[in-house]
């Protein structure tokens, strides 16, 4: 027997708790020493429908969810009808009543049990979590204190009840304890973090300084406000839910001006809303962060299902020309890290930053080391004297030095029409042309800084490959097990990461697919290429091939895999 | 004694116009509140009165075309110690940026709002607003105007404003003292400002026949159900002064508490939230 290496399904309508199934069970397995990697689907309803929860759990870190699975934990008919055709051989399935002759059928009478003990229906999930770990022979303790954890804030009765329904279940797993062909030992004590790209966003955020943050509800950004709300009273933050994104980022500019690490986050439908006030923190050169979880469009398009359509978009939106960052983290450390980096870029360059980020990355649970917070610096950057009035003094790098309201015998005046060296609004044509021209010449420092920064493009894999994957944001994830996938067939692949976007880092890039030298195969989960189209205007470069996705679904390993092998062999 | 808060800048509209009377008001409640320069942030829209930040020498931020409240609140919740005054049209407020006025005033955030409201878009030369009259004839009504206009201060009540105001222009005197009150209250206020716009619709002489000060006829302010009465008078009689005033806890009072205001940056300790990733 090899390696640890097997993938799991929770299935079930809208409000059976598939997804507090899921992320209990993964918990339990990282508190013990695993890896975990979760994603999940889920239409747009509250209550029926087919929601599901896919984690692969592997003895090293995993960065992709993986099928056929092995384990299907059904908590109605349709998941085991649905997810039939994907169950590998040696499959088992947990159900209350199922027979399917492809695969060992666990029958867990869950409905009865959650009688005997007088719980409420919507508990046989914790029957079924039971049932999960005792056919993997799992430790039981570790999933008990994972249990009593999770529901910590619920009263004593409750998290007991829970408890025994599981023990309940693990008895009925048990009968068929190493039926899988392997058991699951308990390896370690891990205190490695189970978080989503969304959590570990908003952590980078406080991480950061950042004590005021306004948003509207909208999927998939809207875990990022309930986390921060949550937490507001501990972390001694502001938390508002404004009347609309127009609301959220004019307040936000707001408490920017005023001194605070202000941010906001939404989807494209949100963003577009907000793209004239975006324009008016570039114009007053108002430092703000922009979390950009993107959903499929155009419009209303697909909530709850994941995309790579906005990149254009942010990298244009709003009228005029002025400097901004757009950064694109491709797992939940990069989603920390560049998300409290996003507030000192914004800062040192007084622009707006968008971290651009997708359901998939924002939704899907990663596992990793803590984050480490000590390692988060502050840099606020130029700061006026007292008494200074200049808030857009010309300077040799086109930052001016930033005062705040409330400097005392200071007025800080910012303007969104062209002004002069004092904020007064001017139209004079010297004036508005070094203002022009002092904007940009905070576009070139930017593009500078992006150019030195190791972390602006980043590659992984063979340094002679046969075969180079280029991409940014969450294919990251897929991309990275595809390598492993590729390699098992005696392919060596690299990957190259984009990891800014504005300013674009050309030559970096440049050198690094020159060092590479290999056909190229770019990924992208939207339909036109839009990475592609940076790649031809910047550099005058097109892929050896493209492979895209653009049915709101995240890839699989083995779709890129299979693409590059084809990239690789001709 | 105004000169404190001068910038020496000219300001650039019509001879004649309403704005000279609101900006000289307002320097004159800010010299009777004695409050320093820095410690005043006034923000502006898009319009006419926009340009007023270039006149005030106080923090300013002239904004968008509708956005003065919601940027108003982020600043006024990221320092409560500022004193934050915002500065809109009938077009800003009204038009576009109606969708943030009940809301500003339902939290109470302690905010003053002034509303130059001239009845008519003045900068873009003449079209209609959401409080022209019916009938009148504007640069995009012609024919006359069919939409019935909006009732500002019966709007602030319901919203639940706990200050609601309506001042003159021909009156600077009343204005300033409405002003200095709504400054002085401790929640959302208020101010829209009755105001010729003596290019495109000079309502002068109409309004100096018809206003008539509340104060002088024994309104109470705290009672609800006379302020929404009053609110309804329209016609050859025109209420000014203060409508409606009551005392309730601010929003930034209620979200922040105990905590320490957004403007002091420093790190949150995230390693405490771990536990709840395991």
């Amino acid at each position: 027997m090899g390696p640890v290496d097997f993938t799991f399904l929770v299935g079930g309508p809208a409000g059976a708790g598939v997804m507090l199934t899921g992320r209990v069970a993964s918990k339990a397995l990282v508190r013990g020493g695993y890896w975990v990697f979760a994603t999940n689907e889920y239409p747009s309803l509250v209550r029926g429908g087919h929601n599901w929860f896919l984690a692969r759990v592997c003895e090293r870190r995993v960065y992709a969810q993986r099928l056929p699975i092995d384990v299907l934990i059904a908590l109605d008919e349709m998941t085991v009808e649905r997810h039939a055709p994907n169950l590998s051989e040696r499959a088992a399935v947990i159900a209350e009543r199922a027979s399917i002759r492809t695969a060992l059928t666990v029958s867990v009478p869950m409905s009865q049990i959650v009688k005997e003990e007088g719980a409420p229906l919507v508990a046989r999930n914790m029957v079924a979590l039971g049932a999960f770990f005792g056919l993997l022979g799992y430790d039981l303790n570790l999933v008990e204190e994972t249990v009593r954890s999770e529901f910590k804030r619920r009263s004593r009765q409750v998290v007991d009840l829970n408890v025994r329904l599981v023990k309940r279940g693990y008895s009925y797993g048990r009968e068929y304890e190493g039926a899988l062909g392997f058991r699951l030992p308990h390896t370690s004590n891990s205190k490695r973090l189970f978080l989503t790209g969304n959590d570990a966003t908003a952590l980078g955020a406080l991480a950061a300084g950042m004590r005021f943050y306004a948003a509207y509800p909208m999927t998939p950004a809207s875990p990022i406000l309930h986390f921060l709300a949550a937490i507001e009273e501990d972390a001694g933050i502001v938390v508002v839910q404004p009347e609309s994104e127009i609301a959220a980022i004019n307040m936000v500019i707001g408490a920017a001006y005023a001194g605070a690490r202000a941010m906001t986050a939404t989807s494209g439908g949100g963003f577009s809303l907000m793209v004239e006030a975006f324009g008016q923190a570039g114009m007053t050169e108002t430092p703000i962060v922009v979390v950009e979880v993107q959903r499929p469009g155009p419009s209303t398009g697909l909530p709850t299902y994941t995309s790579q359509g906005d990149l254009r978009f942010v990298l244009h939106a709003s009228q005029g020309e002025f400097p901004r960052f757009v950064i694109a983290p491709g797992d939940v450390d990069e989603a920390f890290y560049l998300t409290a980096e996003a507030f000192n870029l914004a800062e040192r360059y007084q622009v707006p930053v968008v971290v651009l980020t997708d359901k998939y990355l924002a939704e899907s649970y990663h596992t990793t080391q803590p984050f480490d917070a000590t390692s988060v610096r502050i840099e606020r950057g130029k700061l006026a004297e007292e008494g200074s009035v200049k808030r857009y003094a010309i300077t040799e790098d086109g930052i001016s030095p930033r005062a705040f309201p409330g400097t005392p015998r200071a007025v800080v005046r910012a303007n969104t029409s062209e002004h002069d060296e004092e904020g007064f609004g001017c139209s004079d044509p010297a004036v508005v042309r070094a203002m022009v021209e002092k904007r940009q010449r905070k576009f070139e420092r930017m593009r500078e800084e992006v150019e030195a920064r190791s972390d602006s493009v980043k590659t992984y894999g063979y340094e002679e490959p046969d075969v180079t994957i280029l991409l940014w944001g969450s294919v990251k994830g897929p991309a990275l097990e595809a390598l492993r996938e590729l390699e098992e067939r005696g392919i060596r692949a690299a990957v190259v990461q984009v990891v800014f976007l504005a300013p674009f880092p050309t030559n970096r890039l440049r050198a690094e697919l020159e060092g590479l030298g290999a056909p190229c195969l770019l990924v992208e989960n939207n339909a036109t290429a839009q990475l592609g189209s940076l790649m031809r205007e910047h550099l005058l470069f097109s892929p050896d091939e493209v492979l895209l996705k653009y049915d709101g679904r995240p890839f699989y390993p083995h779709e890129i895999a299979r693409k590059a092998e084809e990239v690789a062999r001709k | 004694m105004s000169e404190t808060y001068s910038t020496g800048r000219r300001p650039v509209w019509c001879p004649g116009c309403g704005n000279y009377a609101i900006l000289a008001a307002f320097k004159k409640a800010l010299t009777r509140l004695g409050l320093e320069p820095w410690k005043v942030v006034v923000i502006s829209g898009i319009g006419c009165h926009g340009r007023v930040t270039d006149y005030l020498r106080t923090n300013g931020f002239h904004t968008i075309h509708g956005r003065v409240l919601p940027l108003a609140t982020g600043i006024k919740l990221a320092n409560p110690e500022l004193v934050v005054v915002g500065f809109s049209g009938d077009g800003d407020a009204y038009a576009i940026g109606l969708g943030h006025l009940p809301h500003a005033a339902r939290r109470n955030v302690d905010v003053t709002l002034i509303v130059h409201n001239n009845m008519v878009f003045g900068l873009t030369t003449g079209q209609a607003t959401p409080t022209t009259p019916l009938g009148v004839k504007t640069r995009s009504t012609p024919r006359g105007n069919v939409e019935p206009p909006l009732n500002p201060i019966l709007l602030a009540l319901a919203s639940g404003a706990t200050f609601v105001a309506r001042g003159f222009t021909g009156d600077i005197e009343h204005l300033a003292w409405l002003f200095e009150q709504a400054i002085r209250h401790k929640g959302f206020a208020i101010v829209d400002v009755l105001q010729p716009c003596v290019t495109f619709y000079n309502t002068y002489q109409y309004f100096r026949e018809r206003v008539y000060k509340l104060e002088d006829e024994g309104h109470d302010p705290g009672d609800y159900e006379a302020a929404l009465k009053k609110a309804l008078e329209w016609g050859d009689r025109i209420p000014i002064g203060v409508f409606y005033r009551v005392s309730k806890p601010t929003y930034e009072q209620l979200l922040l508490r105990q905590k320490e205001p957004p403007v002091k940056v420093e790190p949150v300790d995230v390693t405490m939230f771990y536990e709840l990733f395991r």
